[in-house]
């Protein structure tokens, strides 16, 4: 997600744009799942507001919208950090030493998995499989994914941000 | 057509593209245009060439010489050595990370590639996956064209049927017999989809398909429309393969602007379009009745069955759901009868198996083999041992949901029948390899932990029971465990294999069930308060002495 539209307030100019969106995806049947990715790219998050928006234009209930950005993953209600760090635990990583990466991680910044540093710069998640295992261990932030990791590369690459 | 004395191809798969193979790919253009070699050299970017660890990897024919872990800084010396002076340059050849590690001259003579049989991956690290005409200039197309025009739809099906192509997502149900049962029924809309939710763990071979071929998918999608009656088509890929998503919309314009999609296909009345539907984080996706709850725009969950999918899926219409190997099978197959393809494989498993090596194995990435070779010959043979003079402890098949074996296992033929009777599965075809330094009871937990977070929680076996594994597992880890929490996790693992509601939560509990029986002494000593292998921080007072 770009930085600069990340956490967005939505207010009526932005709501705008949630209607365009809703209109770039409306003649296609089931198309909420698309349409909550294009929102999210555009606020870093989900807000309430926004669901609703989104319940009305696509003429479904909020409690529906609500269970599907609730359901996946990718989907978040919450404001993240700039950077949002998946790393990943499944076991191809976990055995090339996916521990010692997160152990590095979570020492350079000061937090653990599912907490965000106090400036709002990075937030740290697990993420189930990447499927980039022959560069394993892989993490990945926002949409860029790095691998072969050490925990001095990953120290680097934090800093690098 | 231009003629060139060399082609240098840069693999750029995602692996490689995360090593840099961009940088890599643009020095080597600066280099032959410096010396002014650009109306002999071709510089192309290709789909994934398999060494996934040694990237970015780069092949110079006519030779075949591939380069391995370049950096921009070495393209210089490739460049002025041996495409201008013809010497090949040792220092940055790729070599087979054996123990008698011989400098190995050409790819195809490796005993990497010399074991392979490449069907799903013929074009991938061959032709440059952004151009039509590269596919249809090696017989790209040419499958659908001979079903349109000298096959009827039945006739497809049958040839389909006669060559045993079995479903390479991981249940081997036999493709032919799903597509009969699409065709027969009588709908005004069924619909075909491509399942390119790849989440197993340690699977990454849709991945890198459809990034080096995206039109093998087109056109196996394109007749399965053609052999069901289906005139629409879905792939459902996951949210996180960017480079997948992009490569395959670019691929569904250009078929659209050939007229291989849309209306009068070939000339014939004919019909399909295709549209890309993304995930969004979620593995239950893959399980195909939660795909199409996904594609219809809700959470997903999976559905009871049957109905089947094949009666009724997306909208309650016929849907044949195939996964991405499945339907790059296709179009070969067609074009060289199910004779042909049963000429590959065992007799109840015909063809090749694409798998993704991982782990603690010293060529990490894709291969395609013959079904029926063995674990020995995969590990020791294509993926050429286990680094570091480790011993072999067990290789996991078929991904999370697979069932770990140990060494005595090492001879067994890779089918879906043989895995299963072992307690494994073939599944996806990812292989993670472990070495004796790891501990078995700790990689559980890891397994475990998966699924409680991958269990949509739409029933209460899976729900329940996936969190109870992880707990109970967790409680051995760190010493605390005792018989009875064994005979719990059994008694658990049998009711979820019989009662879950979909394949998540009836597979979940297959590598615990495997390394309680293989690795029992393991486990037996964990209860004991001590890890053989010194991985789980056990309390000290547990520790007995002697």
């Amino acid at each position: 997600m770009p930085a600069e539209k990340y956490s967005s307030t939505p207010n009526s100019g932005l709501l705008s744009d949630i209607d365009d969106i809703i209109r770039k995806h409306q003649n296609r049947d089931g198309a909420l799942i698309d349409v909550l990715h294009d929102v999210q790219a555009l606020y870093g998050y989900l807000p309430e507001q926004a669901m609703k928006r989104i319940a009305e234009g696509l003429s479904l209930p909020l409690s529906k919208v609500y269970g599907v950005a609730t359901f996946y993953s990718l989907f978040t209600l919450e404001p993240k950090g700039q950077y949002v760090i998946r790393l990943c635990e499944s076991a191809p990583c976990h055995i090339r030493g996916a521990v010692q990466v997160l152990s590095a991680i979570e020492e350079e910044l000061k937090i653990k998995p599912g907490e965000t540093t106090p400036d709002s710069k990075f937030t740290l998640e697990f993420t189930s499989c990447l499927g980039v295992c022959g560069v394993a261990p892989a993490i990945m932030i926002n949409d860029q994914v790095y691998g072969n990791l050490t925990p001095e590369k990953v120290k680097e690459i934090l800093r690098s941000l | 057509m231009a003629f060139y004395r060399a082609h240098v191809l840069v693999c750029g798969g995602t692996p490689c593209e995360l090593g840099g193979c961009r940088a890599v790919k643009d020095t080597l253009l600066e280099e032959v245009n410096r010396l002014g070699l650009s109306s002999e050299i071709r510089v192309l970017e290709t789909g994934c060439l398999g060494p996934c660890d040694q990237g970015p990897v780069i092949i110079v024919y006519p030779e075949g010489i591939m380069y391995a872990r370049l950096q921009p800084g070495d393209v210089k010396e490739i460049v002025e050595q041996h495409l201008l002076k013809g010497r090949v340059v040792n220092r940055l050849v790729y070599h087979e990370k054996k123990e008698e590690a011989k400098s190995v001259v050409t790819f195809e003579s490796s005993d990497y590639f010399g074991l392979q049989e490449r069907i799903v991956l013929r074009n991938c690290g061959r032709i440059n996956p952004e151009s039509i005409e590269e596919y249809i200039a090696h017989d790209g197309y040419r499958a659908l064209g001979k079903c349109l025009t000298e096959m009827e739809p039945a006739a497809v099906v049958q040839v389909v049927k006669d060559s045993g192509l079995r479903g390479r997502g991981g249940a081997g149900f036999p493709t032919g017999l799903k597509w009969s049962f699409t065709a027969k029924t009588d709908s005004n809309q069924k619909y075909i989809v491509c399942n390119a939710d790849e989440g197993e763990p340690g699977t990454f071979k849709d991945r890198l398909i459809l990034e080096g071929d995206p039109h093998s998918i087109i056109e196996g999608m394109a007749i399965a429309g053609y052999a069901v009656g289906a005139n629409k088509g879905y792939i459902y890929i996951r949210g996180e393969y960017k480079l997948s998503i992009e490569r395959l919309q670019h691929a569904i314009r250009q078929a659209r602007e050939l007229g291989l999609l849309g209306t009068n296909i070939f000339g014939s009345d004919f019909a399909f379009d295709i549209e890309v539907r993304s995930g969004a984080g979620a593995y239950v996706c893959g399980e195909e009745t939660a795909l199409i709850e996904s594609i219809e725009g809700s959470r997903g969950e999976p559905r009871y069955k049957p109905p089947f999918p094949g009666v009724s899926g997306i909208w309650g219409k016929p849907t044949v759901v195939n996964n991405v190997e499945t339907l790059a099978n296709i179009a070969p197959i067609i074009l060289n009868g199910a004779a042909w393809f049963r000429g590959f494989g065992t007799e109840k498993c015909p063809g090749t198996k694409v798998f993704t090596m991982t782990g603690d194995i010293n060529n990490e990435g894709l291969i395609e083999v013959p079904m029926g070779i063995t674990l020995r010959q995969i590990v020791y043979g294509v993926g050429g041992g286990i680094p570091g003079g480790l011993g072999f402890k067990m290789a996991q098949t078929g991904g999370t949901s697979g069932g770990c074996l140990p060494k005595e296992f090492l001879d067994l033929p890779m089918d879906y029948d043989t895995l299963a009777e072992a307690g494994s599965a073939l599944g996806s075809g990812a292989l993670l390899i472990m070495d004796d330094s790891h501990c078995i009871v700790d990689i559980v937990r890891c397994f475990m932990k998966f699924f409680k977070h991958e269990s949509c929680g739409k029933c209460t076996p899976c729900r329940e029971g996936t969190t109870r594994l992880y707990e109970l597992v967790t409680k051995i880890t760190e010493g605390k465990a005792t018989n009875e929490d064994i005979a719990l996790l059994t008694e658990l693992s049998r009711v979820m294999q019989t009662s879950a509601l979909c394949g998540l939560g009836q597979a979940a509990p297959n590598p615990l069930v495997t390394c309680l029986k293989y690795f029992e002494e393991e486990f037996g000593a964990h209860l004991n308060g001590y890890c053989p292998t010194g991985v789980c921080t056990m309390p000290v007072a547990n520790v007995k002495v002697g």
